[in-house]
């Protein structure tokens, strides 16, 4: 068998001494190949990502990009459609010989799906650059499709041979959503695992390519102080909030029939959760990684039947005003029906059942419009034992509390007892910030351009393992169900507000949600 | 300086704890102001100038993007000055809007002369951010001046292409190294050519030939043999060669490196076609026969790689020119990392001129 990038010979391979102190690390020579090339996400995110990727040099040296969709075109159309999405949608303005160059050769294969022809022609245009590279390239194919496509293509790409090789790599890069039961996601999981192994598979969730998202990790594990914290016997709470301003514009088609709890708390929201509430890895390797983050999720109990009333909460927003202008409630939103169930506010109350956590309430929520945009995640820590300083006039000690907020402004924020100036002992909060963005020069990149980096250099890291996907179905799908058997009409909560007032009934003892 | 919210504060005949006291009261108002300015941390930068190269300096730093330190301390040195004349500018990158964030970037300017040299240090600490890293960069030389400052950086910018002798360059090189990190703009410049070179040799059937390497030619900007040197350091100390000392020859430096297994024949040639500073192409050669040629070109670099039957393919690996701009900036957010290859790139270098 011939040796190539990433693959074992049966004999150690030397290092390459020459990568040491280099930021970048090579990528090995690939061809990728996307599945939903003129869909939006491409156009949007991919192909300005691949742009950027291309500026600043860290494309692999051999690098092919082939777009595959169902519209009939040809390859000069295609590229011209690329070139168009990347100078609208690029952060930053292209370098025109850069992006020459790298749409020189972009190929376009039309048809649909489910037609051999299309693989067949995948495969002659795949082995063509290989003939005119002189070596084997590795191969990424990235769904960008509607879910219901992807056991369609995973299938193809294992009938047409196109699933292994010999000579290179091949990985597959699956767009969320991940089914949206669990039994979907099983059976998805069961058609790509058919096919191709769990190690070539590379589950997006785009929150995990976020620098923020990534800074938990720093945060938590490379400063010693929060570590004797971070248990049952310091931390009364934690809440994640994950809330828009905006409506769901034109995303009807899809939103009526996600909402918001298979939107955006099912994936990111339990990936929150996952970083605060994990071990310490071994290692920061993506076995070791998912590992801990698995645990975590094994150890929140399947909602009940009786539980989920309790539990969780959902609402959908009526007109109001938001964002200095009057808006319509979601079921006066164009393309929604008017009798939709759908959620557009979801609040759940997770137990994580484990030695450190035990006790602790985990508050989730995540809603469209309404009061601001903000994603954080709130540790509230247990008050002092005795509260000497409770004169009047005092605010009094409130507990501290440490805010990691990832949007809009990513920073840290400690809630901290001051005594006023004065000649009484009276305190109050105030907070000690720090924001990411007054102590860096770099921009952070895109979080597609870190992700599809990573699968190219087969880093699963910042991926969804097939266990991970289903222990998360595993908390959701109870909620999903007996909503869905659950008659509507659903609270409503005015747009741009803090959320509906039913949600205050998963909060325990003295607590209280956050103001947005 | 972009911006497009300044404050500014001067005043003649001033001292360093009233440049100081300014700044505070500056940074206050700014934030009475609009709470949502707030000033960036990230990096001081003391830059040592001859006033009148100012506006040629202001338009490098303009250039460097978002790689400008979040304080930047320009001393501007004029021999017969005897006043000690200063501007304050504080400039914010735009006006929030509610629930943004506006970062604000200090500019010190302080004019000095002759008279006020033997208190530089005592001049430029008071201005300089505690506990902040600080870069020191003196692009028009200034030697003694720049060892006067040293025990307030921790970091030192230099351009060695500047030296005219590259031998000199690489010695000052090594002797700041002893004292902060220093961060090479000519070692920077070779950056796209490393990576790539590595790259080359990575898929683990190649890694091998690294062993087998006989022949290294490096083609250069007049003025950038030492960048080219100091990649030909780097290839020896990561491959573990004993470097040997490279011999003149007009425009063209060669000699010969001894790897474990073979002599790798070494050369650096000027290329006076080259009109911007740094490397014009690196071609690496092995016993069995392979050729990698990179050399630069419109959109990327410009790759021709010759197999062992004699095949030849060519191919551009794409990355934008970050021009000279893009250098400086790249080695302002370099005083915040540590390359620990450079120093060994060095200290080969500098065997090779010995």
């Amino acid at each position: 068998m011939a040796a190539v990038a990433g693959r074992p010979t049966g004999q150690p391979e030397p290092d390459n001494p020459l990568t040491a102190g280099l930021e970048r690390l090579p990528v090995a020579p690939t061809s990728l190949v996307i599945f939903g090339a003129t869909g939006d996400l491409a156009r949007r995110k991919l192909l300005p990502a691949i742009y950027n990727l291309a500026h600043d040099g860290a494309l692999p040296e051999r690098f092919h990009l082939i777009g595959v969709s169902r519209k009939e075109k040809e390859n000069e159309d295609f590229r011209a459609e690329c070139e168009q999405s990347i100078r609208r949608f690029s952060r930053r303005t292209p370098d025109d010989s850069v992006l020459d160059s790298l749409l020189e050769n972009v190929k376009y294969v039309p048809g649909t799906f489910d037609d051999p022809e299309v693989y067949a022609e995948l495969g002659r245009l795949l082995d063509a650059f290989e003939r005119e590279d002189g070596e084997p390239l590795n191969r990424a194919f990235y769904l960008s499709t509607a879910p219901s496509f992807f056991p369609i293509i995973v299938q193809a790409l294992g009938r047409s041979e196109l699933a292994q090789r010999e000579q290179s790599e091949v990985r597959l890069i699956i767009e969320k959503p991940f089914g949206t039961t669990l039994a979907e996601a099983r059976q998805l999981n069961r058609a790509v695992l058919s096919i191709f192994e769990e190690s070539q598979i590379f589950r997006i969730d785009h929150y995990l390519g976020k620098e923020t998202v990534q800074n938990m990790m720093a945060f938590r594990f490379a400063n010693g102080m929060f570590e004797p914290l971070w248990n049952r016997n310091y931390i009364d709470s934690v809440q994640i909030t994950a809330a828009e301003d905006l409506g769901i514009g034109s995303r009807a088609d899809y939103y009526d029939n996600a909402g918001a709890l298979r939107d955006l708390i099912q994936n990111h929201m339990l990936q929150l959760l996952c970083h605060v509430a994990m071990e310490p890895p071994v290692n920061f390797t993506a076995e070791e990684v998912r590992n801990e983050k698995v645990k975590v999720l094994q150890a929140i109990p399947e909602p009940t039947p009786a539980e989920i009333p309790e539990m969780s909460v959902r609402a959908q927003y009526t007109a109001g005003h938001a964002g200095g202008e009057d808006v319509p409630g979601y079921l006066e939103e164009e393309g929604v029906p008017e009798d939709s169930n759908t959620e557009t506010y979801a609040a759940l109350r997770l137990e994580v059942d484990n030695w450190r956590w035990a006790g602790v309430p985990f508050y989730l929520r995540t809603g469209k419009r309404l009061a601001r945009k903000v994603t954080e995640i709130a540790v509230t820590l247990k008050p002092v034992p005795h509260l000497a300083f409770s004169q009047d006039g005092s605010l009094g000690v409130q507990p501290n509390q440490l805010v990691l907020t990832l949007q809009p402004n990513e920073g840290v924020s400690l809630r901290l007892g001051a005594k006023i100036p004065g000649t009484r002992m009276i305190i109050r909060p105030v907070h000690m910030e720090f924001l990411y963005g007054t102590a860096f020069l770099s921009q952070s990149p895109e979080a597609y351009e870190r992700l599809i980096t990573d699968a190219m250099r087969g880093d699963a890291t910042l991926f969804t393992r097939n266990d991970e996907v289903e222990a998360q179905w595993r908390i959701c799908d109870p909620i999903v169900s007996a909503w869905e058997a659950t008659p509507g009409p659903l609270p409503g909560y005015e747009s741009g507000s803090q959320g509906p007032k039913e949600a205050e009934a998963l909060l325990r003892g003295d607590d209280h949600w956050r103001a947005i | 300086m972009p911006g497009t919210s300044d404050a500014v504060w001067s005043e003649q005949g001033t001292t360093p704890d009233a440049i100081e006291a300014a700044l505070r009261a500056l940074l206050i108002e700014r934030h009475a102001e609009n709470e949502n300015f707030l000033p960036a941390r990230v990096l001081n930068m003391i830059t040592l100038i001859d006033r009148e190269w100012t506006g040629e300096i202001a338009n490098r730093l303009g250039g460097v993007g978002r790689y400008h330190a979040s304080r930047l301390v320009v001393l501007s040195y004029e021999r017969r000055r005897e006043r000690l004349d200063a501007r304050v500018m504080i400039a914010a990158e735009g006006n929030p809007d509610a629930g943004e964030l506006a970062l604000l970037r200090e500019t010190v300017v302080v004019e000095l002369g002759d008279q006020h040299l033997d208190d530089l240090l005592q001049i430029a600490d008071p201005l300089v951010v505690t506990d902040l890293p600080t870069l020191l960069w003196s692009p028009h030389g200034h030697h003694e001046l720049v060892r006067q400052l040293l025990p307030l950086a921790q970091a030192v910018l230099i351009d060695s292409v500047d030296e005219p002798i590259a031998a000199d360059a690489l010695d000052r090189a090594g002797e700041l190294s002893s004292e902060a990190y220093v961060v090479d703009l000519a070692w920077l410049r070779s950056t796209p050519w490393r990576e790539r070179v590595a790259a080359t040799f990575d898929p683990p059937q190649m890694r091998r030939e690294l062993s087998t390497l006989t022949a290294v030619t490096i083609r250069h900007h007049p003025e950038s043999r030492v960048a080219a040197v100091l990649m030909l350091g780097w290839l020896a100390s990561r491959l573990g060669w004993e470097a040997g000392t490279l011999v003149e020859h007009g425009e063209m430096l060669s000699g010969k490196a001894h790897a474990s297994r073979q002599d790798v024949t070494l050369r650096a040639e000027s290329a006076p076609e080259l009109m911007v500073r740094g490397l014009e192409d690196v071609t690496v050669e092995t016993a069995s026969g392979r050729r990698l040629r990179l050399t630069r070109g419109p959109g990327g670099l410009h790759a021709r790689w010759r197999d062992p039957r004699g095949t030849e393919r060519e191919w551009t690996i794409m990355g934008a020119s970050r021009g000279e701009r893009g250098v400086l900036g790249e080695g302002i957010r370099q005083a915040l990392l540590r390359d620990p290859t450079y120093l060994p790139a060095l200290s080969a270098a500098r065997a090779m001129l010995s």
